[in-house]
């Protein structure tokens, strides 16, 4: 079968055609971003101008009569996501160091397909829970006069960490070449002792990178907060804030934007939280991500 | 003394195991037990009526339908816009690109795009699609914000798919007098496929349970109809489970725990269908 000139000119044109949309495709991830950015920027940063520095670096959040202050509601992000990676870090790990070194291929197996679906759990149905049965637990026990604490929402946040970090963190320690560990135990050592000073810390760049990325998502995480933190931006007052409400930042953008008028310096003001919350998690990753990247290169190294 | 060391070396990998065994236990139970709670306390309240009825009483009696249909809709208009683009998007990575710093960049944008909060996408899909192109809030709108969410997961997972395929395959097709995309056309993709789909399915099934980049994009709280047009707001599950949860006094528990059922239903059967066909790929897998 001959390809005549026109049939092939036919092909090369629809072939080029694909592979431009192809490329574009590709590139669409950068615009993206830059749309994101761009949009946060025109519609948050107003609100420098309009309202005074003094004012979003007060301790009030009172939008309704002019008091903008954005430190209340950072550090309700910040106490919350302290208390889940307290939660969320050990489990996550010894999960990970479970699944990855310790449990026969059945366990294995099984336990994967499940953390995934903790992944998938949508963090409302999680918050409709921590509301229902957590929050009137906790309030019995620690007899306070209500249970959506800061610690409901940090035990909640740890469970929405802890699939990303068991992921992440198994997938590193997956790719810890198996000759390491038959050096450690030809040489004597316990499977124990050679997860602890062998695997352990030739995957540490990966397990730093599964915390970082697992907390990540713990900052960012909103419905679940919202339902089950209580609502009260506050400032921090020592231990006990952990066992009274709060108010995270992503919790006041999605309670507060539905009611704001657009334009108005309340509604530039929650976009300012959102450039705020775009750039955490922008450093977050991207230290994440060179991280592997540095890890990648050191790998290579030793290789060749 | 050797002994005694080693005797003690054996103990504690013993009492370390028993803790990595109970850890990775109670990391697992709680799942268990949520799936099976909602399910005990759910049952009940499913019924054909609850599944296509309208909601009445102010929401605290009759059924769900319009939620169910918006997720469907959402979940569908999701699709429309990510998967072509995502699949684009892991086969410029996977096929084209060079490594260079532009290829680098588009990877950062990518691990970028993973992270931002998912009310921040909310913002932007409010700030763009429903002010700025004037969609208003709208299933367009709010698909169009779910997609590019949702685009992160399809290309990172359908890249590695691509990835898995052996060169040799790509070398075989182009020695034969294939061209670059005939050859990703007829012998790449379907080797990669159900890993694709996978990933697909995986990151639809995200966009199927979000409830914050809705809230200011498509969610109407309550609708006594079904929307007929992409222009049209919709109600949504998790929206819904979120408002008959905190909005709504007075709303029985039954109806609250058959929606979070339904809502899991909808969002747990993706997910097992993306392991079944994960598995059983990796049983069939030639190479």
């Amino acid at each position: 079968m001959k390809i005549t000139a026109k049939q092939g000119s036919k092909l090369n044109w629809s072939e080029f055609m694909i592979t431009r949309l192809i490329v574009a495709s590709g590139y669409s991830a950068i615009l993206f971003v830059g749309l994101i950015f761009f949009f946060l920027l025109r519609e948050g940063l107003p609100a420098l101008w309009q309202v005074p520095l003094n004012s979003l670096l007060s301790s009030r959040w009172y939008p309704t009569e002019g008091h903008f202050a954005i430190l209340p509601l950072l550090e309700g992000s910040i106490i919350v996501t302290l208390g889940a990676a307290f939660i969320a870090i050990p489990f996550g790990l010894g999960t990970a160091i479970f699944i990855a070194e310790v449990a026969p291929r059945w366990t294995r197996e099984a336990l994967k397909p499940l953390v995934e679906m903790l992944a998938g759990l949508p963090s409302v149905v999680l918050g409709f829970l921590g509301m229902m049965i957590l929050a009137p637990f906790f309030r019995r026990f620690f007899d306070l006069p209500t249970g959506l604490t800061a610690f409901t929402g940090s035990l909640l946040l740890g469970g929405i960490a802890i699939p990303t970090i068991v992921s992440i963190a198994e997938d590193a320690l997956d790719a810890v070449p198996r000759s390491y560990r038959e050096a450690a135990l030809a040489m004597g050592a316990t499977q124990w002792q050679t997860i602890w000073k062998v695997t352990l810390p030739a995957a540490r760049s990966g397990v730093l990178t599964a915390i970082m990325l697992g907390i990540g998502r713990t900052i960012g995480e909103t419905m679940t907060v919202k339902m089950v933190t209580g609502n009260a931006p506050v400032l921090f007052k020592g231990l006990s804030s952990w066992f009274s409400p709060v108010r995270t930042m992503t919790a006041t953008i999605a309670a507060e934007m539905g009611e704001v008028a657009k334009g108005s310096v309340h509604y530039e003001v929650l976009f300012l939280i959102g450039i705020i919350l775009f750039l955490i998690s922008m450093i977050v990753n991207v230290t994440a991500s060179t991280m592997v990247f540095r890890q990648g290169k050191r790998s290579e190294r030793i290789l060749s | 003394m050797k002994i005694a060391s080693s005797i003690s070396r054996r103990l504690a990998q013993r009492l370390g195991f028993s803790i990595l065994t109970l850890m990775a236990l109670l990391t697992v139970a709680p799942i268990i037990a949520v799936i099976a709670y909602i399910v005990y306390q759910g049952a009940p309240a499913i019924s054909w009526g609850f599944l296509t009825g309208f909601p009445s009483d102010g929401m605290r009696a009759g059924g769900i339908l319009p939620a169910i249909v918006g997720t469907f809709y959402l979940t569908l208009g999701t699709a429309i816009f990510s998967v072509p683009l995502g699949i684009g998007a892991a086969i410029y990575l996977s096929e084209y690109a060079a490594d260079n710093r532009w290829t680098r960049l588009i990877r950062l944008a990518i691990i970028n795009l993973a992270g931002i909060p998912s009310v921040v996408y909310g913002l932007f899909g409010l700030g763009l699609f429903v002010l700025f192109l004037k969609f208003g809030i709208s299933i367009l709108a709010g698909s169009l914000t779910l997609s590019i969410m949702t685009l992160p997961v399809i290309i990172s997972t359908s890249e590695e798919a691509l990835r898995a395929v052996p060169q040799s395959f790509r070398v075989v097709s182009i020695s034969l007098g294939a061209t670059r995309w005939q050859t990703i056309q007829r012998i790449v993709l379907p080797q990669a496929l159900s890993g694709i789909l996978t990933g697909v399915i995986l990151g639809l099934e995200r966009a199927a349970g979000e409830t914050a980049p809705i809230l200011f994009t498509v969610a109407a709280f309550f609708l006594p109809r079904l929307p007929n047009s992409p222009f049209d707001a919709t109600m949504a599950l998790p929206y819904h489970l979120f408002v008959i949860s905190t909005q709504v006094p007075g709303m029985p528990i039954k109806i609250q725990y058959g929606t979070a059922l339904v809502l899991l239903i909808f969002v747990l059967s993706m997910n097992l269908i993306a392991t079944y066909i994960r598995s059983r790929a990796r049983a069939r897998r030639q190479w």
